[in-house]
């Protein structure tokens, strides 16, 4: 069948090609230009670089398959770049790999293979995808190590449906490599992407800063009471749950953590690490599975051990209810999981019930 | 596969490519004083008449470039020089190829209108300032649209400034004679008129100093050093020497047969040159579309990453979100009426499934 191939210029999109190539499928690789890579960042390592189009394209022209780079740069700064910057200064801690995967990946992906008549959309990512009959269910990756599957929870189900995975059933990342190899490709050996892309150096401050101005404004760090304890750079520098980088305000010990970020007046609220929060309310839901009050499995970040919860569904409300306490931050994801399976998830709201941090 | 991209590069033309292999036969080096020498000088001064005799110039105007670009950055150096002090200006038009614009940076932009066309009475009036080189092509690598390069002409002879012509896209596709358009160069490029790649030259009426960019070994009488690539100027002379053909009867035949928005339709334009919108769906679409259906043909400005970049030249002529919505058909000179039939087949297929997809 005809496939459209998300092609980034590394090693694991790349296998994805050649092995649906070998397979016979009629592959058609597909690189996005995300940002002009001149005027961003200079970063080796770094995803969807200037290098990896021309990687992408060497590969494909390699193997000897069509393969086309897209202009994604003004969605991705609409999509991506300016919603995290604006996440980030309202003191929320977004996770841009996940609207990117959102909008530019899936949403516009699978609808340029569906007008260029492919049948399937397949990724490099490493999750699994399997076919029940009653619409696909995503699975978390074999390589435990390398899943990535709390990035994709809001793959929609139609979207799913026309989704590939060659990946997720690779027990490592070795034999990843080793396919890479075999093919003769010349990013065999390629090193992982780390970064956010787009974020030079791991500065997430002057990405920020660049683009929302206000979140650089210097302001006072205060108590829970509202006792002025220190004086801080912008907000920007800042995220739920930090120790660092609180100065004059940190105490013997560094017990003390950034529980709140008020971007109207400019505050950064400290207090002693608090307990974690039980309660978490969420928005933009999305369900890949039986929707409702269920028992399950949630992570709060990826790599993390997955906790024991309730999902609560009130009216248009979903609150999860966590069994032992959690560090929770506004603007990251809850993603439900039963054993391997993704159910879903949605992303914390501002406002955590009880227990702050 | 159809390939309907000439404007991006012409297949190589028979006598072309017989005179590049007869070249290669030969031999040697044009500067050299022994028979070997004289042999291949023979064969690059025959390129040269057969370059002036087309465009109507003296052989010592031509020099032989790499290629358009370089003749278009030469021109823009040479005529520079020629203006007078601090007060020279640049004036480009609004549709220039990148050969230009980016050779010019900070130039004034000439507008066009919504056909493309240049604003003449805004050129008259952008004269009337200090002493100034225009730059204006003779008709559009995307669109088609000729410049009233004449009158341009005048207008600038009469206000003491001086004008280079981008001719990459006409050379080959119209009769043209340097001295009738009136312009002080012109810039032409091997591949656009089934010559090889890699191979142009600037038509410039010998005057005043010499001023090379690349100085090297004096070659082109001072104006170009380095050997010259003689089996590909050799192609490019016998590619002078092949009669214009007119390519509108087929263009017009493909133009009847789509469902589409005809860019600058009642322009002036070359024979060989559609420019095609299709509402709503993005032109990189369409080009992956066709190319996927094995017709060749392309949309904006394609950079080296391969990314097709917004049309400079479609925004310029106003057409709002149009401009990233066209995509460019040319034909080239060994086309046939069957390619036709099978391009629009193709087209109306993908239009059809595409703004289906679109609504």
């Amino acid at each position: 069948m005809r496939i459209v191939v998300a092609m980034s210029g590394g090693v694991d999109s790349s296998v994805v090609a050649g092995l649906l190539h070998e397979q016979g499928h009629e592959v058609i690789g597909v690189t996005l230009q995300l940002y002009d890579h001149g005027a961003a960042i200079r970063k080796k390592g770094a995803c969807c670089a200037g290098q990896d189009i021309h990687d992408a394209r060497d590969v494909a022209d390699r193997l000897g398959f069509a393969h086309y780079v897209i202009d994604a740069e003004q969605r991705f700064r609409d999509a991506v770049i300016q919603p995290f910057a604006d996440s980030y200064a309202a003191g929320e801690t977004p996770v841009p790999c996940i609207s990117c995967n959102q909008s530019v990946k899936f949403t516009d992906l699978v609808k340029l293979s569906a007008d260029l008549g492919a049948e399937r959309l397949a990724t490099g990512h490493y999750v699994r995808r399997t076919d029940t009959g009653g619409g696909a269910e995503l699975h978390r990756a074999v390589d435990v190590a390398r899943d990535q599957s709390w990035f994709l929870f809001a793959t929609t189900q139609a979207q799913l449906d026309r989704c590939l995975f060659p990946l997720g059933d690779y027990p490592t990342k070795a034999d990843v490599r080793a396919e890479a190899a075999r093919f003769g490709l010349e990013v065999a050996a390629k090193p992982d992407s780390q970064d956010i892309c787009f974020v030079p150096q791991g500065s997430y401050a002057r990405v920020v800063g660049n683009l929302r101005p206000d979140a650089m404004l210097a302001g006072d760090i205060v108590t829970a009471s509202g006792e002025v304890v220190g004086r801080h750079a912008g907000i920007a520098n800042y995220t739920i749950g930090q120790a660092k980088r609180l100065g004059t305000a940190q105490v013997a010990g560094g017990r003390r953590v950034v529980v709140g970020l008020e971007a109207a007046t400019m505050r950064v609220v400290v207090d002693t690490a608090p307990p974690g929060a039980t309660t978490l309310a969420l928005r933009d839901v999305n369900w890949l599975g039986p929707r409702g009050a269920m028992r399950c499995l949630v992570k709060l970040r990826s790599g993390e051990v997955a906790h024991a919860a309730s999902v609560r569904v009130e009216g248009a409300e979903v609150f999860v209810d966590l069994d032992t306490p959690a560090r929770a931050a506004p603007g990251q994801a809850c993603v439900f999981y039963d054993g391997t399976r993704v159910l879903g998830g949605g992303f914390i709201r501002a406002r955590v019930i009880d227990g702050g941090a | 596969m159809i390939y309907l991209d000439a404007n991006a590069s012409e297949p190589l033309r028979p006598e072309a490519r017989a005179a590049m292999c007869a070249a290669m036969d030969v031999g040697g080096n044009p500067s050299s004083i022994h028979a070997g020498g004289r042999a291949a000088r023979r064969l690059l001064e025959q390129a040269r008449h057969q370059v002036a005799r087309r465009f109507g110039v003296l052989a010592e105007a031509v020099i032989f470039t790499s290629g358009g670009t370089e003749a278009d950055a030469l021109a823009i150096h040479a005529l520079a020089i020629q203006m007078s002090g601090e007060r020279r200006r640049l004036i480009v038009g609004a549709t220039e190829h990148d050969a230009i614009r980016a050779g010019a940076p900070g130039a004034e932009i000439l507008p066009v209108g919504r056909d493309g066309v240049a604003d003449l009475a805004c050129l008259e009036r952008l004269l009337a300032g200090a002493p100034a080189l225009v730059c204006l092509m003779h008709a559009n690598n995307e669109t088609g649209t000729i410049q009233p390069i004449a009158e341009a002409a005048r207008l600038c002879r009469a206000a003491g400034a001086l004008l280079h012509v981008d001719a990459a896209q006409s050379a080959g596709r119209m009769e043209m004679d340097l001295a009738e358009l009136g312009a002080d160069s012109l810039a032409i490029s091997g591949h656009k008129m089934g010559g090889p790649p890699g191979t142009g030259a600037l038509l410039l009426a010998p005057r005043g100093a010499v001023t090379p960019m690349i100085r090297g070994g004096g070659q082109e009488r001072g104006w170009r050093g380095g050997t010259q690539a003689l089996p590909a100027i050799a192609g490019l002379g016998a590619a002078c020497d092949v009669p214009v053909a007119d390519m509108s009867p087929l263009r017009d035949r493909l133009e009847r047969g789509v469902a589409a928005v005809v860019i600058a339709r009642d322009a002036k334009r070359l024979g060989n040159t559609s420019c095609l919108a299709l509402p709503g769906v993005a032109a990189q679409v369409q080009v992956m579309a066709l190319d996927l259906a094995g017709i060749a043909v392309s949309a904006g400005a394609a950079c080296s990453s391969g990314k097709v970049a917004r049309s400079h030249v479609l925004d310029a002529m106003g057409l709002g979100t149009l401009a990233g919505e066209a995509i460019r058909v040319s034909l080239p000179w060994n086309v046939g009426a069957a390619d036709i039939d099978g391009f629009v087949a193709a087209y109306q297929a993908m239009a059809q499934r595409l703004s289906r997809a679109a609504v």
